[in-house]
């Protein structure tokens, strides 16, 4: 059984970590969870990159947020990610599974998975 | 809509939305097999002509595009399986939404992944105080944002570790309840 006791012991070992995510210059991802992007699947997307950046111990320099809708509904669920210096990526009809490669291509590797994005998508 | 969960979470985004600081969202199973979901909220409210068109696919606040699907979507999941939406709203001080679902009606949508939608509007407003409440016949279930705030101090709810643990609080809570809410 779980209590509300064990949130103790969480906080106790994550106060050591508090703040270090302070910095500037991470990546950002943002997930669409408008409407359209829930219906099209978008909750169990923010979700899979949760987890995976929580896995990889990225969360430090990884953050994802959420957001509304941006206009292409079409396309959902939408994936934007930012990074200082560099283009915006917009991932489009993305799926848990894409979430695995594009966390290891992309956020991991720095190396963008065209295949997902929304260039490939509209040609 | 595949979960009846995914609708809640889309109609609570309202009240983040509005800008309200406490959330409460309410799930009671009655003896007649009834559903009832509320939420409510202390945001801004609706003036009474928009509150008229709420339920109108193609009316909308946003500016993006001209249709909003989120209340008529919930409205559709409930009415079809012979329930009701009741919205209630005062300008300023904040807005209610009572919908009732007939889970013996063949076209009552599974709730789906309660849990999932929970940490995801935990995470999309950490400094809101949400109030999940689950209701049947045994049990009365309460989780509150502000309980957890309380412990953990200057640590965020939206720590990985947190959510991961809030999670597996509610599904053992779930099972406790019969698994109803699973």
């Amino acid at each position: 059984m779980k209590s509300l006791a064990e949130l103790a012991a969480i906080r106790d070992k994550m106060q050591n970590k508090v703040n270090i995510r302070e910095g500037e210059g991470g990546i950002r991802v943002v997930v669409g969870m408008a409407t359209c992007g829930i219906a099209a699947g978008a909750r169990p997307v923010l979700n899979a990159f949760v987890e995976e950046v929580a896995g990889a111990g990225l969360s430090d320099s990884v953050t994802v947020t959420q957001t509304g809708c941006i206009g292409i509904c079409q396309y959902e669920p939408v994936v934007e990610v930012f990074e200082a210096g560099k283009e915006k990526v917009t991932y489009v009809k993305m799926s848990p599974e894409k979430v695995k490669k594009v966390m290891e291509e992309h956020i991991k590797n720095g190396k963008v998975v065209s295949e997902y994005t929304i260039d490939m998508a509209e040609k | 809509m595949k979960e009846l969960s995914l609708n809640i979470l889309d109609v609570t985004y309202n009240s983040i939305a509005a800008k309200a600081k406490h959330i409460e969202v309410v799930l009671t199973y009655t003896t007649d097999e009834k559903l009832t979901l509320s939420v409510s909220d202390d945001g801004k409210g609706m003036d009474e002509t928009t509150l008229q068109r709420v339920t109108d696919p193609f009316y909308t606040t946003r500016t993006t595009r001209k249709v909003g699907m989120g209340l008529p979507l919930l409205k559709l999941a409930c009415e079809q399986t012979g329930g009701d939406l009741h919205i209630e709203s005062v300008l300023g001080q904040g807005t209610l939404i009572k919908a009732v679902f007939d889970t013996k009606s063949i076209d009552f949508t599974p709730l789906g992944d309660m849990t999932s939608t929970i940490t995801t509007l935990i995470s999309a407003a950490p400094n809101i105080d949400f109030v999940f409440r689950f209701v049947n016949e045994e049990h009365t279930f309460v989780f509150s944002t502000s309980e957890v705030k309380g412990i953990l101090g200057d640590v965020s709810l939206e720590e990985p570790d947190v959510l991961l643990w809030i999670k597996e609080y509610l599904l053992e809570q779930f099972e406790i309840m019969g698994g109803i809410f699973i």
